[in-house]
């Protein structure tokens, strides 16, 4: 099963890498936030996945005090669903409230409705 | 009021501490000192929810606790929201390699009226296909961060998919 492990291990930090290169490439907050939101998650979940797979190879094999952990990670897996949307939604609007423009838009209909 | 608000919290934040402790014990699973603190910061939680929840208008609603609701936002979980976060993530990982990007801010309508129901798809949206929840006005239209803007196409269905509709079955 150590393979499985390894493999949702891998994807989850490739996803979380990517997250950190879209912080580098993308022009301003609202973009880089999309990289820092979307992949993150994901790359965390795959990570929390390969936890749970681990914790429950070692209750098979007879260690019966990791029981608890894929109950404790899956109520994480669920936490980072609702907070991380509801932070970047956050530092979403307190940037646009401190007049930070969207570099590059194409359409800005949030300044339009503000003048 | 006050009273269903301290109830409802009070034993929301019980569950998920006992269950994030299970195991540390031996009455049932629980030791008894991670149940005295369960029933502390359980009744810290209720006493602050008891003060914001009122102000920001939020009321406690019965027909959310009907079960048919709380099956179809599990099936609306592992169906067509976890469906369009694996498409979302694709799609951001092709933008960050590539670095083809459109951004703009866009305003939907997306109809739905209650505070639940709009969190819920501000958050989905958020989650999903380069689309990111700026603002809310007071008609509950939200402003999206969109990162790769398309004029051809329906805005709604581009950015919302079929959440709107699961949304309205599930919280409304």
């Amino acid at each position: 099963m150590s393979w499985l492990i390894y493999l949702l291990f891998g994807v989850g930090m490739a996803f979380q890498a990517l997250g950190a290169i879209a912080l580098h490439r993308f022009p301003d907050v609202y973009t880089r936030l999309h990289g820092a939101t979307k992949c993150t998650t994901f790359g965390s979940m795959f990570i929390y996945l390969g936890v749970m797979v681990y914790g429950m190879t070692m209750v098979l094999s007879g260690d019966a005090s990791f029981m608890a952990l894929p109950f404790h990670v899956a109520i994480i897996m669920l936490f980072i669903l609702i907070t991380n949307p509801t932070g970047a939604h956050a530092i979403a609007r307190a940037a646009h409230r401190m007049g930070i423009k969207p570099k590059q838009a194409v359409i800005d209909e949030l300044g339009e409705a503000d003048r | 009021m006050t009273g269903a608000v301290l109830g409802i919290v009070f034993l929301f934040s019980m569950v998920i501490y006992l269950a994030l402790s299970a195991g540390s014990g031996s009455i049932i699973f629980w030791s008894i000192g991670e149940i005295a603190f369960g029933i502390l910061f359980a009744t810290i939680s209720a006493v602050i929810a008891c003060r914001i929840f009122p102000a920001l208008g939020l009321k406690p609603r019965v027909a959310l606790l009907n079960p048919k609701r709380w099956l179809l936002l599990l099936a609306y979980s592992f169906g067509p929201f976890l469906f369009h976060l694996t498409k979302a993530n694709l799609d951001v990982a092709y933008r960050v390699i590539t670095g083809k990007i459109r951004p703009g801010i866009v305003r939907i309508s997306p109809g739905l009226r209650t505070s639940i129901g709009i969190t819920m798809l501000a958050n989905s949206i958020t989650l999903t296909p380069g689309t990111l929840t700026v603002d809310i006005d007071e008609n509950k239209d939200l402003y999206v961060h969109w990162i790769n803007v398309d004029e051809e196409k329906d805005r709604m269905r581009e950015i919302c998919h079929s959440f709107p509709e699961w949304i309205r079955r599930v919280a409304e």
